[in-house]
């Protein structure tokens, strides 16, 4: 008796892990038939999930918790038991923003150095003729609040110094090219396709801005998750093991291609090559660079829905929403990430399972021990750029510290 | 009421277009380009606007009309909540419906209604142009196959035909599926014609 879920998606590379759970029969190994609905808006995967075309979709963590929230909808309650990935998004300026803020040829920039320059630059630009543009995917999207995130902190006001518009993945290149936009933060393979294209270059990861900054999740509503429980969690199984077999070296070669079908991304599998083994062109012509930790998909226990995840990107909705902070939202924001369902997913099968849900994001500037259910797991380097660090037992007073 | 249809498909936006033409005291604006779309909107100032579901823009547009709240005509999506099916319906159908803020829900409903059968109409019509292509190459097929076990076997037309019935038969599949099998095993060991 095999249960069915249709799954949702938008064509990213980090749609990877519910594909190549079906691909790879993972998921037939867990009893569980997957079919997919590609979509080329997370307006319109949204509502499919909404109105049951879907029970579950690859979908934005900021998206999930607005959408919680009433935010561009009445609200709904969505559930997110499982993150597709953490990363896997580049800040991508038009070769002119480039030269004007020097970025470096042949390595990533230091966030910084890009930021304090990008500042000098926006505003002779705002006096000039017209502001800096960013497009970003959309308005409740890990990309928006990352590059707010860099941006404020550098010195540059989103909003006031530049705008910041939402653009359509396949569109980034386009709109790079006819100077819509002047930079834009999106994920893979959108920034390579306009490096290829020569309208774009590379100049920082959104992992380095935020080391482990959470990016898509597994999203459904939260009654669909109570329903179908048992083959959400067989779900989750097979979605591990699909990350075991996505971080091999020796399968990426062939995950590329299976990504790159018409049916999922319908891209180049050169292209998305370049993601998964995070080994990014920044220039068109230039030689690769290797970007460790570019996209992180497994390791560390990747997947696990931290609480604090959640609390992170509600304060940032605060922030960037212009609504004051609500507590009783603060509480519905985190109930979305649901490391109970993880957990029971995944327990006897010797999966990492952190000891605890929550932790203070930010805090390590090195590898660290910290315990597990069972035994000890190992958390490596999870800072932000600015040396701030996220303690979600005190929301109120993160938020203070960025009001100046 | 000021109606905008925002539709890539240029027949599709006709269909529908004509289809609400029905209605009373409506005007009609048919988009169907991406370039300049956020500005178009603000010069037609419409009371309701419809999009398919399979549109690239929807994102950038709701992200306008929620920046839109603090301009006079605020739209949003159009979710009665004392109308579920209304709106489940639009979506199976593969339209998604905003409203200007204070829009009578009655006044929205029809422009609905005519919307989804006109949706469903299109639908129904590119599924039957896609059946009769499909039939099309299949007729080809079974010619192709038919003239390869001609040619090869020395068979008049009638007995090849009645080969491929025979095969077909035996192992329960469609006729055309043996024709396909036996025109892709001659193009892969074939003569090269």
């Amino acid at each position: 008796m095999s249960e069915h879920l249709i799954i949702g998606f938008l064509p990213l590379v980090d749609a990877c892990l519910p594909i190549l759970a079906a691909e790879h029969g993972f998921a037939a190994e867990e009893g569980l038939e997957l079919s997919f609905v590609r979509d080329v808006s997370w307006a319109t995967v949204l509502d499919r999930l909404l109105y049951g075309h879907s029970d579950a979709a690859h979908m934005l963590a900021p998206l999930a918790i607005a959408t919680t929230l009433g935010r561009l909808r009445p609200a709904q309650p969505l559930a997110a038991p499982f993150v597709l990935g953490l990363n896997g998004n580049a800040i991508t300026f038009s070769p002119e923003l480039a030269a004007a803020v020097d970025a470096p040829e042949g390595r990533l920039g230091d966030p910084l150095a890009i930021g304090q320059a990008l500042a000098v630059e926006a505003r002779r630009r705002a006096s000039a003729k017209r502001k800096l543009r960013f497009g970003v995917v959309h308005r409740y999207s890990s990309h928006n609040y990352m590059l707010r995130y860099w941006l404020a902190a550098c010195g540059v006001a989103p909003d006031v110094d530049v705008e910041i518009a939402t653009v359509a993945p396949p569109f980034v290149a386009d709109a790079l090219e006819n100077g819509e936009i002047d930079g834009t933060c999106v994920g893979e393979p959108w920034s390579s396709v306009a490096v290829e294209r020569g309208v774009g270059q590379i100049v920082l990861a959104t992992a380095q801005i935020w080391r482990r900054g959470v990016e898509k999740v597994l999203a459904m509503r939260e009654s669909r998750l109570d329903e179908r429980r048992d083959a959400v969690e067989a779900m989750i199984r097979a979605m591990r093991k699909a990350g075991t077999h996505f971080v091999d070296p020796a399968n990426w070669k062939a995950n590329a291609a299976i990504l790159a079908a018409p049916r999922y991304l319908d891209a180049s599998p050169e292209l998305i090559l370049r993601a998964i083994s995070d080994r990014l062109v920044l220039a068109r012509g230039s030689a690769p660079i290797h970007y460790p930790d570019f996209m992180f998909q497994h390791r560390e226990a990747a997947n696990f829905p931290w609480v604090s995840q959640a609390e992170w990107l509600y304060t940032q909705m605060v922030r960037w929403d212009g609504v004051p902070f609500d507590p009783r939202e603060a509480v519905k924001a985190t109930r979305v990430f649901r490391p109970d369902v993880y957990r029971s997913a995944l327990a006897g099968t010797g999966d990492l399972l952190p000891g605890a849900s929550s932790k203070v994001e930010g805090s390590l500037g090195q590898t660290t021990a910290v315990s597990a259910q069972q035994g000890t797991m190992v958390l490596e380097q999870n800072s932000f750029f600015d040396g701030r660090s996220f303690d979600p037992d005190d929301l109120p007073g993160y938020l203070a510290g960025f009001s100046s | 009421m000021r109606i905008a249809v925002i539709d890539e498909s240029a027949s599709r936006a006709s269909v529908i277009r004509e289809g609400l033409a029905q209605l009373d005291d409506c005007e009609i604006f048919v988009l169907t380009e991406r370039q300049g779309l956020v500005v178009r909107i603000q010069e037609i100032a419409p009371d309701v606007v419809l999009i398919d579901l399979g549109n690239p823009s929807r994102d950038m547009l709701e992200e306008y009309f929620t920046v839109s709240r603090a301009l006079s005509r605020p739209i949003a999506m159009f979710v009665d909540e004392s109308d579920e099916e209304t709106i489940g319906a639009s979506i199976d159908a593969g339209v998604s419906v905003y409203v200007v803020d204070g829009l009578a829900a009655t006044r929205i409903r029809p422009v609905i209604d005519l919307a989804v059968r006109r949706f469903g109409a299109f639908a129904r019509l590119q599924a039957d142009l896609d059946e009769a292509k499909g039939k099309l190459a299949e007729r080809d097929n079974v010619d192709k196959a038919k003239r390869i076990l001609m040619k090869n076997r020395n068979l008049s037309e009638p007995d090849a035909y009645a080969e491929l019935r025979r095969k077909a038969m035996r192992s329960s599949r469609r006729i055309a599926e043996i024709a396909e099998a036996v025109v892709t095993a001659h193009d892969l060991l074939g003569d090269g014609e």
